[in-house]
């Protein structure tokens, strides 16, 4: 079997005294759609920002695509295809829909293929297109959430980081945006997706890792967490048989 | 005996000189105040070494103009263009390099300490740039070269004079601003310094190199100080080591009244300070010429806190 493409190794990172992951690993493969579950504060978001350089880890690797990114500046990891559509959205308020996509493309240089994903985003989120002369701060949550999505998707990248991608989103929403996830897996996007809600994220995923206050606790197929009943009395809501 | 008010020409011609003269010195404090509000934009440091980064680019352009023998209105025509494409070229890239320099010195060690503390060396680096001031040209005010003549291009006695010296700063300053604000709203690098004023971490994971686009804005700054310190020392025609105090007070009041952070709204507060100082000066005396503005500061800021032009959209949460 070949390498995976994101290998996280014994990661160790935090913020000033406090540490926020006590070295953790797990890996992404070509393909997969991988989720990390866990309660607010569990590490989640540190553990992707880790991952994209925002965060420094203190000890341990993250390698991607067969690259060290431990020392590559966070700026840098973009170009590298590892991108991000970051916990609360971080749209740009005061560009519009069509400038937020071009941040996306930031690091690109061919306009005419720029061009292009744009026009097929538009095609994927039609009402991106709708209000792509509008400012991002004006967005609803839900189109705000489509806009980051397809802002991260902008730099091509090998691996899609979601952080959150329901939160604070109507039920139907959600489903909205897990099947958009589901589709663009389809197309052949690697996916690794931080969430709350467990059991849409172990529906969508192919593995999960159950982090708990900066350990990985448990990890298996998704369908194994989701029928486990420790997973299912801790994160589902559910009581145990 | 003592009046309360001043005797101002109260024609329209009159009005309309005060008016054109507050324009004049308000594009002049606009361009000041943009260094002020890009800035702030970006790392949220109110930076008072601005106004005084504003001196020591008109003493840059004095010494520039001096070297090439450019003194006088009669020192030649090729003189004259010399100097004044030496001044307009020179000053600029002087007061960017310095800005960036003392930002990598001074701010960059900073820029994870508490706000607080960048902006009292912001207030330390303000002395230091007034004394190297001092120590270059001394504590009396210096005459600056009379370069362009006082020659009205409107005809007429009676009516407003529009001088080529008036022409020579709208000529400047206006398109200065235009230049900037395209350079903001289409290229890929103003696109980025917006990005990065709005939402530095998202603007990090779009691979917008954050460092990069701070010393850009500081140079831009700079260059923007620089290029109005050459048109002030040209207009007034006198310089001294405190004129950045004044200047860069008003230019700093310019960009709260129009929003600071914001780049339409440093300009409109730089007009606006301009013309209500000048037609206070006119109208109501000198002496309350700064009472005036500043009362209107309070005013405006009372009803409208983000200013006249700021925070016109919000984020959603």
């Amino acid at each position: 079997m070949s390498a995976p493409l994101l290998q996280v190794q014994d990661l160790e990172a935090g913020y000033g005294a406090i540490v926020a992951l006590h070295g953790i690993s797990l890996t992404v493969n070509a393909g997969e759609i991988v989720t990390i579950i866990g309660a607010n504060g569990a590490g989640k978001s540190t553990t992707l920002n880790a991952v994209c350089g925002v965060v420094r880890a203190r000890r341990g690797t993250v390698t991607f695509d067969g690259r060290d990114l431990t020392r590559v500046p966070a700026h840098e990891v973009v170009r590298l295809g590892l991108a991000q559509s970051p916990e609360g959205r971080k749209i740009f308020p005061r560009l519009t829909v069509l400038e937020n996509l071009e941040m996306g493309a930031f690091t690109r240089r061919d306009a005419a293929g720029v061009k292009a994903d744009i026009a097929k985003y538009y095609a994927m989120f039609p009402i991106l297109e709708k209000r792509k002369h509008q400012p991002g701060g004006l967005l609803s949550g839900g189109e705000q959430q489509m806009l980051a999505i397809a802002r991260a998707l902008m730099s091509r990248p090998k691996l899609l980081l979601l952080d959150e991608p329901s939160l604070g989103l109507a039920p139907q929403i959600v489903v909205q945006i897990f099947d958009i996830i589901r589709e663009l897996n389809k197309q052949g996007m690697s996916v690794l997706l931080v969430e709350q809600n467990a059991r849409m994220a172990l529906k969508v995923a192919h593995r999960g890792y159950v982090l708990e206050t900066g350990r990985i606790t448990f990890t298996d197929k998704a369908d194994v967490l989701l029928n486990d009943d420790r997973i299912r009395a801790a994160y589902l809501g559910e009581e145990g048989h | 005996m003592f009046e309360l008010f001043a005797q101002a020409d109260a024609t329209a011609a009159g009005f309309g000189q005060y008016l054109l003269l507050g324009l004049v010195l308000g594009s002049l404090y606009a361009l000041i105040a943009l260094g002020y509000t890009m800035v702030y934009g970006i790392i949220e440091l109110i930076n008072f070494a601005h106004g005084d980064l504003f001196m020591l680019g008109t003493f840059f352009a004095l010494g520039a103009a001096t070297a090439v023998g450019a003194t006088t209105a009669d020192a030649g025509t090729g003189t004259i263009v010399l100097g004044l494409a030496l001044m307009l070229v020179g000053t600029p890239l002087f007061c960017a390099g310095l800005n960036v320099a003392t930002d990598r010195a001074i701010y960059k060690p900073l820029r994870r300490s508490p706000k607080l503390t960048v902006i009292v060396s912001a207030i330390g680096v303000s002395f230091i740039f007034m004394n190297l001031g001092l120590f270059w040209r001394g504590a009396t005010p210096v005459k600056f070269p009379d370069l362009i003549p006082d020659t009205n291009l409107l005809g007429g006695a009676g009516s407003v004079r529009f001088t080529l010296k008036d022409a020579m700063v709208l000529g400047v300053t206006v398109p200065v601003m235009i230049a900037l604000t395209v350079f903001v709203k289409l290229t890929p690098l103003g696109k980025a310094m917006r990005a990065t004023a709005q939402n530095p971490t998202a603007a990090v994971l779009m691979g917008i190199n954050v460092d990069r686009v701070i010393a850009v804005t500081f140079a831009i700054g700079g260059a923007l100080a620089g290029v109005a310190s050459v048109v002030y020392g040209l207009y007034i025609k006198s310089a001294d080591y405190q004129m950045g105090f004044q200047n860069g007070l008003y230019a700093f009041t310019a960009a709260v009244l129009g929003g600071i952070g914001n780049i339409p709204g440093a300009v409109l507060g730089g007009l606006v300070i301009g013309v209500v100082g000048e037609l206070g000066k006119a109208y109501l005396g000198a002496k309350w010429s700064e009472a005036l503005i500043f009362g209107i500061l309070i005013v405006i800021l009372l009803f409208r806190p983000t200013g006249l032009l700021g925070a016109r959209t919000r984020e959603k949460v």
